[in-house]
């Protein structure tokens, strides 16, 4: 039997390495998700450009809390970004509306089909990814200010006196804690509300949503603004937990595709659910057991090699063979979408 | 246009006039990335490179009063196919003598393997430094005045193991010189008796890091060899490293050199050892100046060694009296090495007079050439640590 204080020490290895940054970055995976599943429930396409929507969303936060810093405004411990997030989000739902109006309402107007959306939606893309570059440049950006830690690795060591550290960053904290917030806000809005429900009725079935006298406009409208919520929220505690690069936001679109697809598509809670499997099985499969099974096995079954399943090279691999087996065995995703 | 013509027009005069060895128009090809991942970096290195060409034809000593005109083509850095097809055409109309470039090892590789070697034209490449390229079956035609990653990794070896470290994780970032340096590395760091806990290659431009930092940190080493680029990969395993409390020291290559990596971790990066080649010497602070004064930056990584590799071009042509392709490639080592009259940055025109008088010269330049047998330089290294919130000399190796 290995000893009490070894079993604590494996969970805090654990922790730290596997379950806390998959937890932050299953987040950022579900609120990004989270947008492009509800433009495709209720629009009715795939949004290419959400990527870089989030970039747009947290370009604006930054040079608002660049702005608040030079003022000497902040938030205490907390980033100032925080403070600048709602100007962010209502920037970007005008520049959202603002495309809609101009671009997509034309296509909805002549009843393209939705591969045309697609497409479109690529081409907003790379307008939205020129427009980030030109005003803030394709270098890193960093503006996180405030206590980057709760507590450090080492002062957790010193503290309980245990071989294994745990760190615990605010930005993962902040990114869980407003993913959780959010989360419930959209789904009590989503299920409570008359909009909403007017919304998923939308979903649903337009025609006979539209028989009952709802206003396709105004859902059309409030499902950008819903978006762009989401998109800047995650955009913005994405550069919080990381750094903000336009390029990597653009990257971070096929892992959003990823978990969207595999929760099920127009399905938020398969967003969510898509979220976390993607970034528990990243970290979780291309990890080294070795040092947490050293802890839980008696001496003489110890291992020699590294114990992990697969190099990290791979993990890239991984979401994509979810994708393929989910899309094969389940194709409406785990929470009986709708097919792409 | 015009100033073109008039050497023409010139030149033309000269020949009809009778003139055994008439003054004439060399051509030489400059092939980098003007487009790609390292369009920042190649305007001031063909700008250093065109310098030397400037400085030969305003002296009036090369080939008895020959000028030089640069041909730019664009290597785009990345793809192999458009490097080639570049090259095919710089050689085949533009007829130039010789190429300066390229400079990605990808599209260097390419270009030496499908078109420079096939038609015997000579290659000097300024920033190519993958180890692959010391062994391609070159023929002579490929010289190079950046130094081989396989130096780098034995110098970062040496530092690391010489510091007490006995055991040391790595990771690289995906690609030629990712793969090339840390083999060069693990292989050196293995022969000096120590032991690799782990590597793990990175994606750049990833969302996130965490899973490679998970696996690299349960290997067992206290430090971490970062071979990758700063504001990259490289840049996210570090921070990622840093959050999870995994490495605080680690050891860098060249492309993780920059004030920005330590303007963002700096206080918390203790123990950190990193090589950049150069040497501390004079002849790099002299061409720099030298540079500035033409209003070239001349402070870039490879800035030094593209104006070194369009120098020794020059040379060559002037020590085989010809600017013949052939003759070219015959007069490199000679011109490189010892022995001879040492030539430093801005004193081409002394060079050129020295080879017309039939002396030699040893050409040392800005980077301290010496070219090895199979056409490359050995490469000094300097090994940095952080200090005082930037990266300081610690020796030259």
């Amino acid at each position: 039997m290995p000893e009490f204080i070894d079993i604590l020490n494996a969970l805090v290895l654990m922790t730290n390495y596997v379950i806390l940054p998959a937890l932050t970055y299953g987040s950022q995976l579900a609120l990004g998700a989270l947008g492009v599943t509800l433009v495709f429930g209720i629009l009715r396409f795939s949004n290419f450009a959400h990527g870089d929507t989030m970039a747009f969303g947290a370009m604006v936060t930054i040079l608002i809390t660049w702005w608040f810093q030079s003022l000497g405004l902040s938030f205490g411990p907390l980033p100032t970004a925080l403070l600048a997030l709602p100007f962010g989000i209502a920037v970007t739902a005008v520049f959202l509306l603002f495309t809609d109006r101009f671009v997509y309402k034309h296509y909805r107007g002549i009843g393209a089909k939705p591969i045309t959306f697609v497409m479109v939606s690529v081409g907003v893309m790379f307008i939205m990814n020129g427009l980030v570059r030109f005003v803030i440049g394709p270098a890193d950006q960093r503006f996180a200010d405030g206590a980057r830690f709760i507590f450090k690795a080492r002062e957790f060591k010193e503290y309980t006196g245990l071989a294994e550290g745990l760190a615990l960053r605010s930005s993962q904290v902040i990114t869980i804690v407003l993913a959780i917030i959010l989360v419930a806000a959209l789904f009590w809005f989503l299920q409570k509300t008359k909009t909403g429900k007017a919304m998923r009725a939308f979903s649903d079935n337009e025609n006979l949503a539209l028989l009952s006298g709802i206003d396709p406009d105004k859902i059309v409208r409030i499902t950008w603004i819903l978006a762009a919520i989401l998109a800047t929220v995650a955009g913005v505690l994405y550069g919080l937990d990381k750094s903000f690069k336009p390029f990597v936001y653009f990257q971070l679109l096929l892992p959003i595709f990823a978990a969207a697809i595999v929760g099920g598509l127009g399905k938020p809670i398969g967003a969510i659910a898509g979220g976390f499997i993607i970034a528990f099985s990243e970290v979780a499969i291309t990890y080294v057991y070795k040092k947490f099974l050293i802890y839980l096995l008696p001496e003489n079954l110890e291992p020699e090699s590294l114990m992990q399943l697969l190099a990290t090279e791979y993990k890239f691999a991984v979401s994509f063979v979810i994708l393929v087996l989910v899309l094969l065995v389940r194709p409406t995703g785990i929470f009986k979408g709708n097919v792409v | 246009m015009k100033k073109h013509l008039l050497t023409v027009a010139l030149a033309a005069a000269l020949a009809t006039s009778g003139f055994a060895n008439a003054a004439q128009t060399i051509k030489i090809g400059v092939i980098l990335g003007f487009t790609g991942p390292i369009e920042s970096l190649t305007p001031d290195m063909a700008a250093s490179a065109e310098l030397a060409f400037k400085e030969a034809s305003d002296s009036g000593m090369l080939l008895n009063g020959s000028t030089i005109t640069p041909i730019r083509a664009d290597s785009t850095c990345v793809d192999a196919s458009a490097a080639t097809a570049a090259a095919e055409r710089l050689i085949t109309a533009d007829k130039v003598a010789a190429i300066m470039g390229a400079d990605c090892s990808g599209v260097t590789t390419a270009i030496a393997n499908s078109v420079a070697i096939p038609n015997g034209v000579v290659m000097v490449s300024p920033s190519a430094t993958t180890p692959a390229l010391s062994s391609i079956e070159d023929k002579g035609f490929f010289f190079r005045t950046a130094p081989s990653d396989a130096r780098q990794g034995q110098v970062l070896a040496d530092a690391v193991f010489e510091s007490g470290t006995k055991i040391i994780a790595v990771t690289y970032t995906n690609n030629d010189y990712g793969k090339g340096l840390s083999d060069a590395f693990i292989g050196a760091f293995k022969a000096l008796g120590g032991k690799i806990a782990i590597v793990a290659a990175h994606e750049d431009g990833k969302g996130d890091y965490s899973a490679e930092v998970a696996a690299l940190a349960a290997a067992g080493a206290d430090k971490l060899a970062v071979l990758g680029y700063l504001d990259q990969g490289g840049k996210g395993i570090i921070q990622a490293s840093l959050d999870t409390g995994a490495f605080d020291s680690f050891a860098l290559g060249d492309g993780m050199i920059g004030q920005s990596l330590i303007d963002a971790f700096g206080k918390d990066m203790v123990d950190t050892i990193a090589t950049s080649p150069g040497g501390s010497s004079d002849a790099m602070t002299n061409f720099i100046s030298l540079a500035k004064a033409n209003k070239i930056g001349g402070e870039g990584p490879y800035d030094g060694t593209s104006y070194d590799a369009g120098a020794l071009i020059v040379l060559a042509i002037q020590a085989g009296g010809t600017a013949d392709r052939a003759s070219i490639q015959a007069n490199m080592n000679k011109v490189a090495n010892a022995p001879g009259t040492k030539i430093y940055p801005g004193e081409l025109k002394k060079a050129l007079e020295i080879l017309t008088a039939g002396g030699e010269v040893d050409y040392v330049g800005a980077t301290n050439i010496e070219f090895s047998d199979v056409g490359e330089v050995y490469g000094t290294y300097r090994q940095l640590e952080i200090k005082d919130n930037k990266f300081s000399l610690v020796k030259v190796r």
